[in-house]
């Protein structure tokens, strides 16, 4: 069966995807990339040693970012009762 | 002692649950399918309810209580773990997303095990499926209402025994009566009480600590390894978190009781709402409890059982009201996530073994009986086994959920869109995943630095393709099943 909404449901699957190592990307990066360093020798954004906060706070919000613009550009309504839709 | 600030905002709490309860009896009695109604709430959920009854059902007393107290003691770097977790509000959604959605209505599936029923015609999968879920989730519930007891016992001074039944008698009630739809709707209330009690403790927190700059300070001078991402000790190595990635991050698509619920809502927009809504109500609730736990060591040091720090904490740092309905939210942590066992665990007795291999032909009024039955027995010998309960809550909660992982993600992921996946691929990946897991658990726990379920997941993987693969012919002539 080639539903048309397959399509698109495979699409979107593999965008999920691709978000998980977008998100292990920013979340090891920032925290092993600037964590590794002797502690006591921290730089500090907002109060937070650097890497907690490039990792975990602002890595968080960039990712909710993103999930909001990839799913109003990317994401399809589709009906989910049809047998075949339409087009 | 008895702390009535506490008593009485969560006695408001559990009249709002009943009476959500009440009106979900009168939908499942007057609805036209009773199955899909007690077992899935008719399919109805919006954006909102869905994405909070994902992360309410996910997110239990664990994340509320173990994850703090483990935080206390290891530091940022626990937090920077719990963030592993993000994924949990939009990978299952987008991974399974529409195709399972689309075939669960084609089909009118009511359970996990249904699709693979459907999908690869097998009776051995029906029977290890409905076998692995009963043992592991019967486990993680026990673990569950044994943990919302203690809370009950250390909150309110009532002797255990009391706790339990309290506890037992208001999840009982109105799941029995509710179904799918009183808990769905009761996880929306519970979700949103931990989002809120997050917010609230951690502000308060911040506050009695002096700011951020005074609790990070007093955290350096006490142990500079507090603030790194490798724990006290140095033991948290990037390796082994990372696979935490797979435990409590994408693996989470492998667990019964969060894929049913991508086969139960309304329609395309209510899933991309509850991407947005869930990730953020996960990303707030992870990131703030975790961190909550490490700034609660210059608050109230000296602390030395790590499940009373969240507790404790919430009592010194919170006016008693506000305080109340702080400690309602571990409470809604763990009864959103027993509600949603308790109906998964009935579902499959019901439809998947009741249904399938002893009353093919049930009408509809012995399944209604059946349902409510089924629902209660389990919920009572619960009770009778948590009334003697193990230790180690968390490594209870963690062995159920890596197991269920090993055993699901494949057969669900790979039937889903591999086309060649077959029946004997998905049982000797179901077997071996199981295998492996207790083996490494037991033998060789968290092997080469990486966390236990990691080698299952790749072997099962690996296990699911060749064995596919080889016996393609033995299958090549029959349809696929899924576009029937």
């Amino acid at each position: 069966m080639n539903d048309k909404r397959f399509k698109i449901a495979n699409r979107e699957a593999w965008i999920g995807v691709l978000l998980v190592m977008i998100n292990f990307a920013i979340w090891f990066g920032f925290a092993y990339g600037l964590g590794s360093g002797d502690p006591t020798e921290y730089t500090y954004v907002l109060g937070f040693p650097a890497w907690f906060f490039y990792s975990c706070i602002a890595g968080t919000i960039f990712m909710i970012v993103l999930l909001y613009v990839v799913i109003k550009v990317f994401f399809k309504d589709v009906p989910f009762d049809e047998e075949e839709p339409k087009s | 002692m008895i702390h009535w600030q506490v008593i009485i905002p969560l006695l408001l709490f559990l009249v709002v649950i009943f009476m959500i309860g009440i009106w979900a009896n009168k939908k499942v009695r007057t609805s036209e399918s009773f199955l899909q109604e007690y077992f899935l709430g008719g399919r109805e959920m919006g954006g909102f309810i869905l994405a909070m009854t994902m992360i309410a059902t996910y997110g239990s007393a664990s994340s509320f209580i173990g994850g703090p107290g483990v935080a206390y003691t290891k530091g940022l770097g626990w937090v920077l773990l719990a963030m592993a977790q993000l994924p949990a509000g939009y990978f299952v959604l987008m991974v399974l997303g529409k195709k399972f959605a689309i075939i669960a209505r084609k089909f009118q599936t009511i359970t996990l095990i249904d699709f693979l029923r459907i999908r690869y015609k097998s009776d051995v999968i029906v029977i290890v499926s409905a076998i692995a879920i009963i043992v592991f989730l019967f486990s993680s519930m026990m673990a569950q209402w044994v943990g919302g007891a203690r809370l009950i016992e250390s909150l309110t001074g009532l002797t255990y025994p009391v706790a339990l039944f309290i506890f037992a008698a208001s999840v009982l009630i109105y799941v029995v009566i509710g179904g799918f739809r009183a808990v769905a709707l009761t996880d929306a209330v519970q979700g949103s009480i931990m989002v809120i009690g997050t917010i609230i403790l951690l502000i308060g927190t911040i506050i009695a600590g002096g700011g951020i700059d005074a609790i990070m300070a007093a955290l350096v001078a006490e142990n500079p390894n507090y603030v790194s991402p490798f724990g006290a000790e140095g033991e948290l190595t990037p390796l082994y978190v990372s696979t935490f990635w797979i435990l409590i991050g994408v693996g989470v698509v492998g667990l019964p009781q969060i894929a049913v619920r991508a086969m139960s809502y309304k329609n395309a927009k209510s899933m991309h709402r509850a991407i947005l809504i869930g990730t953020i109500a996960i990303g707030t609730i992870m990131f703030g409890m975790h961190l909550i736990g490490v700034l609660a060591r210059p608050v109230m040091p000296g602390i030395e059982i790590g499940d009373k720090v969240m507790p404790l904490l919430t009592l010194e740092v919170l006016p008693p009201v506000v305080a109340g309905l702080v400690l309602a939210a571990p409470m809604a942590a763990t009864m959103s996530t027993v509600n949603a066992l308790l109906i998964l665990v009935s579902s499959t007795v019901v439809k998947d073994i009741y249904l399938n291999y002893i009353k093919p032909g049930a009408s509809d009024a012995q399944i209604k009986k059946a349902s409510f039955i089924v629902t209660t027995v389990i919920g009572l010998a619960v009770v009778v086994f948590a009334l003697r309960p193990p230790d180690l809550i968390v490594w209870l909660n963690l062995f159920a959920f890596g197991g269920l992982e090993a055993v699901f993600i494949w057969s669900v992921v790979l039937g889903l869109y591999w086309q060649k996946a077959n029946r004997y691929g998905a049982i000797a990946s179901m077997f071996t995943g199981m295998t492996m897991y207790i083996v490494i658990d037991v033998f060789a726990k968290n092997a080469f630095g990486m966390h236990s379920v990691t080698l299952p997941i790749i072997g099962s993987l690996l296990v699911f393709v060749i064995v596919s693969v080889i016996t393609h012919h033995k299958v090549a002539h029959e349809p696929n099943w899924l576009d029937q």
